[in-house]
């Protein structure tokens, strides 16, 4: 029985390894294809020669390394603004008693159900009137928003974890506020932020349905919706290994978080909605 | 106040504590009024202004033919059969892949729970879909359904109805598949997670116990692992059936819509910024918009969701 179980155990386990990792893999495959080779045809997995020439072709597009600049720059932003106004309301939902605290939280979680692409109409035109259309700006306003919800109702669970009577013991043992604040609270809460931080990020990188509707350019344009320019006149032909290439290069970033921080974001993930 | 003459000592107290929750609730609405504004801002202000767009005839690129016409977008958008397509394609995405990702995340669930070893190696292999770019999924799994440089039809030709030359986006139920792999591949980490959570709260004594008293393997399962984590199937069932009814990126990148595999999300979107139709693409919005409110309300409804519960707000 226990022999059995393990068993169980150790084939779901490679078994979820495969499922997850083979969609990489195959892309990462891909991108050492040569052009030629997918051009004609090539149903196999693995490359018949293997090239870095996709690689080089990449790094070497500007419309791509701009799109790369434009999605750092906006995910970043939104996160660092997102986050900070997230961390203010979260506080005061975990330890302040007001009016409206149920409402805020009911706000937030409606927003996160919100379809996007209602807004994409309106965002559109009102954009385009006051020339936040195809700008920086433009993107990372509806990202704060969108944002908002996941960041608040996780540093919110977070913050509720914490003793925040240590801040007053420090104070009773000659602390000074900013001291009892700065040694004790910032380090405990700290996790919880970066937590925040981290899934806000995901989010804006990823986005998709607004960073192809509020741009037109490669001024404003992220990398999911420039991707989605590089297909070509025919979507049934798209230009395989070089879109697997850039598709393996925006996968860095997320595997290198992922690798840093699993535990976090696992954290993150399921302290927002459950009880944990 | 007028209390004051008759107990001169109680008043200051009493004043101090109620100025003292009165300044927690202006500090505490402070606090929260930035996010508040920043949210309603993107929000309820523009799904104001589609409810107003879309009682006109007005299309960007002939502005000045703007004209009212009442409710006339929403009986066009609701007696054309498109919509109804785009919404039976929104739903069968939705359905079929939360309930495979309902089972194949339990699965997760269960093997993450119950493996010791390797944790790290698992839990970096389940977050990698989480993270990468749906267009990313998309692509890869598009490539993988190609009909020249795909292996799937290599890999699975001995299926009676898989050959070498099937072409996964030739007709409308082959791309519908490729369409849900991809939306379930990227997402059942998600619920995975949420169930993993869940799973976490099952006490194992329950379990010994029923197992004592000689309860089968689908014995414990049914009836003390399942109704115990009864609110995070819940939460996760809401959160990915709403985020599945918004499919667009999946559609966009892999069949544009081609073989009638659009769904609302997309449909509106076409309306706005491929045809420019401001009038009708808002009245298709707040459409979806409803369609979202009513899903929610129906899944909390009869699955008596309760949110605050599940997070230990209660």
């Amino acid at each position: 029985m226990r022999g059995r179980s393990a068993a169980g155990i150790w084939a779901g386990f490679v078994l979820i390894l495969v499922w997850c990792l083979l969609p990489v893999v195959w892309i990462l495959s891909l991108s050492f294809k040569p052009v030629s080779e997918t051009t004609v045809g090539s149903p196999h997995f693995l490359p018949e020669t293997w090239t870095i020439q996709n690689y080089k072709d990449i790094i070497a597009n500007p419309d791509f390394t701009r799109a790369l600049f434009n999605s750092f720059g906006i995910a970043l932003i939104s996160t660092g603004l997102a986050v900070l106004f997230a961390t203010f309301a979260a506080y005061a939902i975990a330890r302040l008693e007001f009016r409206g605290k149920r409402l805020v939280l009911s706000l937030a979680l409606a927003i996160a159900m919100f379809p996007v692409v209602s807004l994409v109409g309106p965002l559109f035109d009102m954009w385009r009137a006051i020339g936040l259309f195809n700008t920086w700006p433009g993107l990372i306003i509806p990202y704060m928003s969108f944002t908002l919800p996941l960041a608040i109702w996780t540093l919110s669970a977070f913050f509720r974890e914490i003793p925040w009577e240590m801040e007053q013991a420090a104070q009773v043992d000659g602390a000074t506020s900013w001291q009892a604040f700065r040694k004790v609270i910032v380090p405990l809460a700290a996790p919880g932020v970066f937590t925040a931080a981290i899934l806000t990020f995901f989010f804006a990188w990823n986005e998709f349905v607004l960073a192809i509707s509020l741009t037109s350019t490669t001024a404003a344009r992220t990398v999911p919706a420039q991707l989605s320019y590089f297909v070509g006149p025919d979507p049934f032909n798209p230009p395989y290994s070089q879109l697997a290439t850039a598709s393996v290069v925006v996968t860095i970033p997320v595997v290198v978080i992922v690798l840093l921080f699993q535990r976090r974001i696992v954290a993150g993930l399921t302290s927002g909605a459950v009880k944990g | 106040m007028t209390t004051t003459a008759s107990t001169p000592t109680a008043a200051p107290t009493r004043r101090h504590t109620s100025d003292r929750a009165t300044a927690e609730n202006r500090l505490g609405l402070k606090l929260v009024a930035p996010a508040v504004a920043l949210m309603l801002l993107v929000t309820a202000y523009p799904m104001l202004q589609a409810l107003y767009l879309s009682l006109f005839r007005y299309r960007l690129t002939t502005p000045g033919e703007k004209r009212f016409v009442g409710l006339g977008n929403y009986v066009t958008a609701l007696t054309d059969s498109l919509f109804w397509q785009d919404l039976f394609n929104t739903v069968v995405i939705m359905v079929v892949s939360v309930a495979v990702e309902l089972v194949i995340g339990f699965a997760f669930a269960m093997v993450m729970h119950r493996i010791i070893v390797a944790r790290g190696l698992m839990r970096t292999s389940i977050l990698i879909p989480y993270g990468i770019i749906t267009v990313v999924s998309a692509f890869a799994w598009q490539f993988a359904f190609s009909l020249n440089n795909g292996f799937i039809n290599g890999w699975f030709q001995w299926l009676p109805w898989i050959s070498p030359d099937t072409n996964w986006f030739g007709a409308h139920w082959p791309a519908m598949f490729a369409i849900i792999v991809s939306e379930i591949w990227k997402t059942t980490p998600f619920m995975a997670l949420l169930l993993l959570a869940g799973l976490s709260q099952v006490s194992d004594d329950m379990l010994e116990a029923a197992q004592v008293d000689g309860a089968t393997w689908w014995q414990r399962l049914y009836k003390v692992i399942l109704p115990n984590m009864r609110a995070a199937i819940m939460v996760a069932v809401l959160f990915r059936a709403l985020d599945a009814f918004r499919i667009f990126d999946n559609i966009f990148v892999m069949t544009k819509g081609a073989q009638g595999t659009e769904s609302s999300s997309f449909l509106t979107y076409r309306q706005v910024i491929e045809q420019f139709q401001l009038g009708m693409g808002s009245a298709l919005s707040v459409l979806l918009f409803l369609a979202v409110l009513l899903l929610a309300f129906l899944i909390v409804r009869l699955f008596r969701v309760d949110l605050a519960q599940a997070r230990g707000e209660a």
